[in-house]
């Protein structure tokens, strides 16, 4: 391997990086070839975005080096990185969104960019060489959520590229587009471009990738051919200890209706927001109902009406049980026994300058921490230190302001303080995402025996994966109209993908994958 | 009405006009790199005393407009420094410098307050001025009038047509984008917020030198404000900033065409149109949400960090 005559496309030696309290990479190694798809498999927070953005020059490493096709070579910034022929696809998009695709292109091209009229002629003759069919012309702010992962590729590939990283690119894909997407990468790593593809989902990295490195806590935890390895094993060498890979819970189906929403329609005061069409949903006691779907499709305008955030016209739209609760405010809604865990877990979730303890109060208020107007400070401290303890909340202490904590860690304590309230009905957007394994089963856990003590719970997640293993049934959304919702066990992904992708359509024939 | 009375009054708008118009392009370049400088008028008035003091102890007008564009850029740097580097708000940033910028030069100013100087005569293009209406309207001004113009083109093709200015407005609306591509924001932001007080002390050059050749304290009397509200009128596009700006000229000479036309409404009445039409503008607006999210630069006022 070592004599081999063309020297890895990559290669780095013990880079290490410290972030204050936190080692983010520990002497990392990594060898990428020509023409090899590399997976960074890691859990979040084990150092992948750290070590890509060593390699993007957008971190400097505290030590270490990093070899060019066998040089050793400093990445000064990233546009220096985009000259060597590194391209970069960010799981936040960094595009303008009031910008043309052609517009936004010509930016990240810096000096080679040219005049725009020629560009875009390459951006559309790129873009349908690979697959992925974009028009020049259109804003951003048109795009779907696919179409701009589209941009960003397409914005490496009109570059001469050699080394493409892509940071978790699956997450906002339906299963199909992903297929595409693989498509696409395959046909580029056959052209000679090494890529790098960071997740953390086994079964893709399974499916794709030639080599992988696996990191945990910063360091390199092993390295595999993931064509020969199992799911379990690379999950190990992830995860580390003995956490329970994989589980199964028993699926129920609920009895009475709990939280019902009849014929939901709704224009998004958001301008980039997505109207709600003829919503109509029903969760019943001790049930768990998921709904999939590609973030942007009206998840967020669904929730919201849900919580209360949103009213409705009509009281009778939405009902608790039997109670019409459509104008109801969201404190109000809490107080008949909703619990919600909104998507976004700073600055909704939680106040990022409060002290855990006052983000515990802001929705435990209904559980006995306040009296007689009074604010009952040692209730709703030993309430925070539950939570604390309970979900395994890494924190110096309850003192800690939210926006200290990770996103992991804090998206624990709004779990766990959603659900030791004890709610009748709990909604919540993405209840395990950041989290690591042995939390989210632990998360997972505890809406099992939430939805055991007969509470109605719904789930919304970009996760399928998670959606068929908590949901008792399961459906999607699809720019802003609802799938059928099915028992989980007569569902299957491919269908739910299609559903993900807005083909509702019951009569066509299910294929069977292997 | 007669004839000389409007082309009085068209050559009135543009020259009243005409200091507005140089203090928004450059807070509308400013703002188009997610920078909020509120302290427009300090930057003005600095502009103003240094010109008037340089130009009557040098006797040289090119020399007042200089060293008002330098003391503009020197308030503005003090404005880059707090916000850049130690990322300060940008609001309470903004303001502090108008209050300091309006006291520092009253201080600096006091002995000069009333003395004479020979301001910024106009210049006649022969053929041109003696067009009727328009000739005196475009034609027989003084150069820094004909100098807006020309800054006019050069920031509507800088902004719409150029690369830089693509870079600027992609700065303004994604920072951290913009950073993550590889796009120097910093220097972009700074460069915005340097231009935004060259332009503002050369307007406060301007009211000094040429527009009413003296100092006197406070002289810009709420011109930056205007001017401020003048970019938001605009909604952030140079023509429309033009156009603002020369109606706004009018609106602020209103009581004279009124005069002219024998009706006496009080001048105080009239000095607010400006500001009324601006919260018309407002209202326009935000009542569509989705114009309001495309118009403004998508970060005005937000700080960037640096990387890590």
């Amino acid at each position: 391997m070592k004599q081999n005559p063309p020297p890895p496309r990559l290669t780095l030696r013990g880079i290490s990086k410290q972030y204050p309290g936190c080692l983010a990479n520990d002497d990392i190694h990594l060898d990428i070839a020509p023409a090899e798809i590399h997976a960074l498999l890691g859990e979040n927070g084990a150092g992948k975005s750290t070590l890509m953005k060593v390699i993007y020059g957008l971190v400097k490493p505290d030590r270490g080096e990093l070899l060019w096709d066998g040089l050793p070579i400093e990445v000064k910034d990233p546009a220096h990185a985009r000259k060597m022929g590194i391209g970069m696809v960010f799981q936040h998009f960094s595009l303008f969104e009031t910008l043309t695709v052609t517009e936004n292109i010509a930016l990240a091209l810096g000096d080679d960019a040219g005049e725009l009229e020629p560009l875009a002629e390459k951006i559309r003759t790129v873009s349908e060489k690979y697959g992925m069919a974009i028009n020049p012309e259109r804003e951003i702010h048109t795009l779907s959520v696919g179409e701009r992962q589209r941009v960003e590729i397409v914005r490496c590939l009109v570059q001469n590229i050699k080394l493409l990283i892509l940071d978790e690119p699956t997450s906002v894909l339906t299963p199909q587009e992903v297929d595409t997407l693989f498509v696409t990468l395959r046909q580029l790593a056959h052209e000679g471009c090494s890529i790098l593809f960071i997740s953390h989902k086994l079964n893709e990295v399974k499916a794709l990738c030639h080599k992988a490195t696996v990191l945990r806590s910063g360091r390199v935890s092993g390295e595999c051919i993931p064509a020969d390895e199992d799911t379990t094993s690379m999950a190990k060498l992830m995860v580390g200890d003995d956490t329970p890979v994989s589980t199964t819970y028993p699926k129920k189906l609920g009895n009475s209706p709990l939280l019902s929403v009849h014929d939901l329609n709704l224009n998004s005061p958001d301008p980039f927001g997505v109207q709600l069409k003829h919503i109509n949903l029903t969760v019943n006691a001790g049930e768990i109902v998921g709904i999939a779907g590609v973030a942007g499709n009206g998840q967020e305008e669904l929730l919201a009406s849900l919580s209360g955030e949103q009213r409705c016209k009509d009281n009778k739209t939405i009902t608790f049980a039997d109670t019409p609760v459509g104008k109801l405010s969201p404190d109000k809604r809490r107080e008949w026994g909703l619990a919600f865990v909104p998507e976004e877990r700073l600055g909704r979730g939680a106040v990022p300058e409060m002290s855990l303890t006052e983000n515990a109060l802001l929705t435990g208020f209904l559980t006995g921490l306040v009296q007689n107007g009074m604010v009952a400070w040692k209730k709703a401290e030993a309430f925070a230190d539950d939570i604390i303890a309970q979900y395994k909340v890494k924190t110096p202490s309850r003192q800690a302001q939210a926006d200290s904590l990770s996103g992991g860690n804090l998206q624990k304590f709004i779990i766990g303080r959603e659900i030791m309230q004890n709610p009748r009905i709990l909604i919540a957007a993405h209840p395990t995402w950041g989290v690591d394994i042995g939390a989210a089963t632990a998360i997972h856990k505890a809406l099992i025996n939430l939805r055991d003590q007969g509470a109605a719970i719904l789930v919304v997640s970009e996760d399928i994966d998670e959606l068929f293993l908590i949901s008792d049934r399961i459906g999607a959304i699809c720019d802003g109209a609802l799938s059928p919702i099915k028992p989980t066990p007569e569902s299957s992904i491919p269908e739910l993908g299609r559903m993900m992708a807005g083909d509702f359509n019951p009569a066509r024939e299910e294929r069977v994958t292997p | 009405m007669d004839i000389d009375l409007i082309t009085n009054i068209l050559y009135a708008m543009i020259r009243t006009g005409t200091p507005l118009l140089i203090v928004a392009l450059g807070e509308l370049v400013c703002e188009k790199s997610g920078v909020l400088n509120l302290g427009q008028e300090g930057m003005m008035l600095m502009g103003a005393v240094i010109g008037f003091i340089v130009t009557l102890v040098s006797g040289s007008l090119l020399l007042g407009f200089l060293l008002a564009m330098v003391a503009g850029v020197l308030m503005s740097l003090i404005f880059g420094l707090i916000t850049m580097e130690l990322s300060a708000n940008q609001v309470a940033t903004g303001l502090a410098l108008t209050i300091f910028g309006t006291g520092l030069s009253a201080f600096i100013g006091s002995d000069f307050v009333g003395k004479p100087i020979d301001g910024l005569d106009p210049i006649f293009i022969s053929g041109l001025t003696d067009l009727p209406i328009i000739g005196r309207m475009f034609f027989g001004q003084d150069l820094v009038v004909y100098l807006s113009f020309i800054l006019f083109g050069a920031v509507y093709w800088f902004i719409n047509h150029s690369r830089p200015g693509l870079i600027l407005k992609a700065v303004g609306e994604n920072p951290h984008a913009a950073n993550a591509i590889g796009l120097p924001v910093f220097k972009t932001r700074y460069l915005a917020i340097m231009f935004g007080g060259a332009m503002a002390g050369l307007a406060g050059g301007y009211l000094s030198l040429a527009y009413t050749p003296l100092w006197a304290e406070n002289m810009t009397a709420g011109r930056g404000w205007i001017a401020l509200a003048l970019v938001v009128f605009a909604s952030w596009k140079a023509e429309r900033v033009l156009l603002g700006a020369w109606l706004f000229g009018l609106a602020s000479i209103l009581h004279l065409v009124f005069q002219g036309l024998g009706f006496s409404v009080s001048p105080n009445l009239l000095a607010i149109l400006p500001y009324l039409a601006t919260v018309v503008v407002l209202v326009i607006l935000s009542s569509n949400q989705t114009r309001s999210r495309l118009v403004a630069p998508m970060s005005l006022g937000n700080p960037f960090y640096a990387k890590g």
